[in-house]
């Protein structure tokens, strides 16, 4: 199949439009149906996927507008690939996990699979004005998905999370077009192909300003932290779906798009910018981990935790190194995974009780046994347990990073042990001690709607843990080609001796 | 240059120049025998003599020879590219316009056939506006519109349709003092009213000192002028007032037809300016773009009506592509086209919106026709209504791949060409402040619960056929415009190849 990138992006969209027909009482099991059959696709891409290939596969492309060089144009290399997978898995069971009784389910279905699509757009896109496009209409579905079967105050949070995004996409796509015209200025001719752009050399200059324009657009969405402030209010009204979505695929655009624009574009500001990243991220990692650990509502904690996290993907990105870069490729996979896991866990909670406040817990582990080993797994993996698929992606990026700062990975380090504070803290809260309030008495564990959208999720993350390279492999690749090219394209020397490129070594 | 009498021969007269106009001003009177003839007859029947009259009005002026010195009637016309583009815009925007008439209620003003008649004579007015540069020809073309909209205007049997009408007239008449005296100030500077002759006498006098202060009043009163046209800052405050008083389809009329022809002349008188090295002409336009797209947005933001919101957010994309003729460079200029025929769909699309809402009482509101309040909870009352209304709204904040969006990006690329990154951000961050606006009214149609005015009742009032037909024209180009914009680029490139700007 040539064409399978385009019909994984736009298939989700077709559903969603053939979904307006549909009964309003079979929407989710279309729904369920259709996010079935992407992630089958999705699964069938890494099947034909050569993982000896460091380079771009399965591309295509035509002119959409070319008088201003602006095509069609996707492919998929090894860093893509699995973030695609994920996006499809999350999808699909974020809609096992609806409730049946969900008010205007129709709606939320087809909202779901226009989000898909644009989820899949964005990390398949080459062209740097269709991921634009994809990056944008992102925001509409989830603003509706927020507004409209949030909390109290949804819509605030709703237009907040729009506004910002919004405002920041826009610096961006100034940098963008800028960049088009130094490409045009230099070979005479406008495309907006991001496979061109990387070969294109820039002065130090330019790339200072363009990593500036393309930081306002990515940090906003990472949430970097001067930034991160929609992030809290988004998730504290987001439905469940919402929340899972959000952290698990959405955050991952931006430091996905450091990964594509940023770093091989502009290699030599992304070092100049380093030190500026780096001690941003620390002050990200560590700080929202205090914040977290000085929240009383479950899911501002795995709110937190999870912008704690983002932080340390940040660190892999800019450590510039196979080990770091890849680590946090994988890490965004595990991240995915794993604080999806947990915002669905929490829904599985607020779905029964109403409240998300630890105090209203306690002993929840003797009367829900099975919830409370599926949160236990997730937990031990979003602190990074060995065996658990958060340690491998947390080791390697802390590797990584050592070699870049030493006293900057203590210090992230550190944040392992504060995330392993308040993560037990909550734990032990919400699961242990006695069972004091009378309404947790008759709680029912997981049903089967539940242990169907959470079982895969565990498998994942000890199969993952236990045997990442299937995965690591061909992200390792990837990332090696990437910094190559990256170090080729260096004007100064500084820039040079930043990217280390390891041996290849088997694992 | 003058014509010696004896020399006139029709290869002079090329009457062929003046075929579109003369098919608008034959098709009024058509009209207006009819009414002679026999009293009584339906307004369908005005609506589709008027799109037939506008389709042989199209057909003609496509058809015409252009070039960049096809001249006609006594060398005042001037069919260059523009003045091609422009009138098919003019055009096709007035296609779109008419049926909205059509309504299933009945508004009186579409029942006098005067109407009708006064309408093609407004096209006649902006086709000679576009296609002269002739400071007397533009002036005619110009007056000949406006009074001729102030009419229309008024027409809408409303009190604040008086006093809309009655405003415009005003400031209309200030700026037609304005104009004439900037061009008094050019005459007497360079003895011609033709904008090449002018041009080439200020270049030749260029080094004199004593010809900046000519310069100032020509160039200032001009400018002045064309920012009451164009109802930029400080000069705007006349717009939200007459977008109100007008009806809903005439005042997303009046956001696009004026604005093209007064873009079109602005781009031959200050693109000229701004060739002969005067600096401070640019830097102007460009201060009184910044601040009317950031004023417009700021004040649509604490709008109560939809109507007045869209009419401050009209203002604030007329101060975006005001940008375009501070650039003057062959790309803005094209870009200024791509995005009136863009916004052209999605905007007329938007007001057709309030129009299909029109209740001939306020139901919702004791001031305003279309509070927010009236479109709470569409989505429950009528989905499809409230994802056409959202699809415009996402358009008009640029959001992709709507159409909106890609004039923007062409103009902020042309922006970005030019050298000014500055600018473009600003360009890009008001987008963003512009954003908040639309979405206001998306979350009142997606996020809250109706009111209980709001039925499918009151909401689908005036609804009718031809107004849904036109709906659909407009929610095409809106979704599918990714696909149009490499077609549109093409013609108007050609167009603007076919064109001299400035010297």
């Amino acid at each position: 199949m040539d064409s399978i990138l385009s019909i994984l992006i736009f298939f989700p969209a077709l559903a969603g439009i053939l979904g307006f027909v549909i009964d309003k009482n079979s929407a989710k099991a279309y729904g369920v149906a259709v996010a079935t059959i992407e992630l089958l696709l999705a699964l069938g891409l890494w099947m034909q996927f050569d993982t000896a290939n460091a380079g771009m596969q399965f591309t295509e492309k035509s002119a959409l507008i070319s008088d201003f060089g602006i095509s069609y144009n996707v492919g998929v290399d090894g860093i893509s690939l699995f973030i695609v997978i994920m996006a499809a898995l999350i999808t699909l069971l974020g809609i096992i996990l609806l409730r049946d009784d969900t008010k205007n389910m129709k709606n939320m279905i087809i909202s779901l699979l226009f989000l898909e699509m644009t989820m899949v757009g964005v990390f398949l896109s080459l062209d740097a004005i269709i991921f634009y496009l994809f990056w944008e209409l992102s925001l509409v579905p989830m603003l509706y998905i927020i507004g409209a079967w949030g909390g109290p105050t949804r819509v605030y949070a709703a237009v907040k999370f729009f506004l910002y995004t919004f405002a920041g996409s826009l610096v961006m796509l100034v940098g963008l077009l800028a960049m088009a015209y130094f490409y045009h200025e230099a070979n005479g001719v406008w495309t907006f192909n991001i496979l061109d752009w990387y070969t294109l050399p820039l002065s130090e200059d330019r790339q200072f300003w363009l990593f500036l324009a393309f930081f306002a657009g990515f940090a906003i969405k990472v949430p970097m932290f001067p930034f991160h402030t929609w992030l809290p209010h988004a998730h504290g009204q987001a439905p469940t779906i919402g929340s899972v979505i959000l952290a698990a695929v959405l955050l991952k655009m931006g430091t996905y798009g450091f990964v594509r624009f940023s770093l091989p574009i502009l290699p030599d500001a992304s070092v100049t910018f380093t030190p500026f990243i780096m001690g941003l991220s620390l002050i990200m990692v560590i700080y929202t981990a205090m914040i977290a650990f000085a929240q009383k509502d479950m899911k501002q904690v795995i709110a937190y935790s999870s912008v704690s996290h983002m932080g340390i993907i940040m660190l892999g990105v800019f450590a510039m190194n196979t080990e770091g870069l890849g680590g946090s490729i994988f890490l965004m996979l595990s991240h995915g995974i794993v604080s999806g896991a947990l915002f669905m866990l929490v829904g599985v909670i607020y779905e029964r009780r109403g409240t998300k406040l630890m105090s209203e817990f306690g002993g929840l582990a003797a009367v829900m046994p099975v919830y409370a080993t599926i949160f236990g797994v997730m937990l031990m993996a979003s602190v990074g347990l060995p065996l658990t698929i958060g340690f491998v992606g947390e080791f390697l990026v802390l590797l990584g990073f050592y070699k870049v700062s030493a006293i900057g990975t203590i210090l992230a380090g550190s944040t392992i042990i504060i995330g392993s504070v308040y993560m037990l803290a909550l734990f032990k809260k919400s699961f242990f001690g006695p069972l004091t309030n009378e309404k947790n008495k008759d709680l029912l564990d997981l049903d089967r709607r539940e242990l169907t959208a959470l079982l895969p999720l565990v498998a994942i993350v000890v199969w993952l843990g236990v045997y990442p390279n299937p995965v690591l492999k061909p992200i390792d690749n990837s990332v090696q080609a990437l910094l190559v090219q990256m170090k080729d394209k260096a004007n100064t020397i500084t820039t040079k001796e930043a990217i280390v490129i390891s041996k290849k070594e088997e694992k | 240059m003058f014509i010696d009498p004896k020399e006139i021969t029709m290869d002079i007269l090329n009457i062929s120049t003046l075929m579109p106009m003369l098919i608008a001003i034959g098709g009024g009177l058509i009209i207006l025998v009819l009414d002679l003839v026999k009293d009584n007859l339906h307004k369908s029947l005005y609506v589709m003599l008027t799109i037939l009259i506008l389709l042989v009005d199209l057909g003609a002026t496509m058809g015409l020879n252009f070039g960049p010195e096809e001249k006609g009637f006594f060398e005042v016309l001037l069919m260059d590219g523009i003045a091609i583009m422009s009138q098919v815009l003019i055009l096709v925007a007035s296609m779109l316009f008419i049926p909205l008439s059509l309504t299933s209620k009945r508004f009186h003003e579409y029942s006098y056939p005067e109407f009708f008649a006064l309408f093609l004579f407004m096209i006649a007015g902006f086709q000679f506006m576009v296609s002269s540069d002739n400071l007397i020809m533009i002036f005619i073309g110009l007056e000949t519109a406006s009074l001729a909209l102030y009419t229309l205007i008024a027409l809408h049997n409303r009190s604040n349709s008086f006093e809309a009408a009655v405003k415009y007239f005003t400031m209309g008449a200030l700026a037609a003092g304005f104009f004439s005296m900037g061009s008094a100030v050019l005459y007497g500077l360079s003895g011609s009213l033709e904008l090449g002759q002018i041009a080439a006498a200020i270049s030749d006098r260029m080094g004199d000192g004593s010809i900046t202060i000519l310069i100032l009043g020509g160039a200032g009163l001009l400018l002045t002028a064309f920012a009451f046209k164009l109802s930029l800052f400080p000069f705007h405050t006349w717009a939200p007032d007459v977008y109100e008083g007008a009806s809903a389809p005439l005042a997303g009329y009046m956001s696009v037809v004026p604005k093209v022809a007064a873009f079109v002349v602005s781009m031959r008188i200050f693109e000229m300016f701004i060739d002969l090295q005067i600096h401070w002409v640019q830097t102007m336009i460009i201060v009184l773009a910044v601040i009317t797209m950031t004023i417009a947005n700021l004040m649509a933001l604490v709008q109560e009506d939809v109507k007045r919101m869209l009419a401050y957010s009209s203002i604030s994309h007329a101060g975006f592509v005001m940008v375009a003729i501070a650039l003057a460079t062959d790309k803005a200029n094209a870009g200024v086209f791509l995005y009136y025929a863009l916004f052209m769909f999605t905007n007329l699309g938007a007001f057709a919106m309030l129009w299909v809402s029109r209740h001939k009482n306020r139901i919702h509101h004791a001031r305003y026709d279309h509070p927010y309040e009236k479109f709470s909870g569409m989505i429950k009352i009528m989905p499809m209504g409230a994802i056409v209304m959202a699809l415009f709204m996402l358009s008009l904040a640029g959001v992709p791949p709507f159409s909106v969006f890609w004039g923007k990006i062409y103009l902020m690329s042309a922006t970005v060409d030019a050298g000014y990154l500055w600018l473009a951000v600003v360009m890009g961050l008001n987008s963003a402040i512009a954003a908040y606006y639309y979405l206001k009214l998306i979350v009142f149609m997606f996020l809250k619960e109706p009111t209980e005015q709001v039925t499918q009742e009151t909401t689908y009032y005036n609804v009718s056929k031809p107004l849904l037909t036109i709906l659909g024209f407009a929610v095409i180009v809106t979704v599918a415009s990714i696909f149009m914009v490499n077609p549109l680029l093409e013609y108007i490139n050609t167009m603007i190849q076919a064109t001299n700007f400035g010297i």
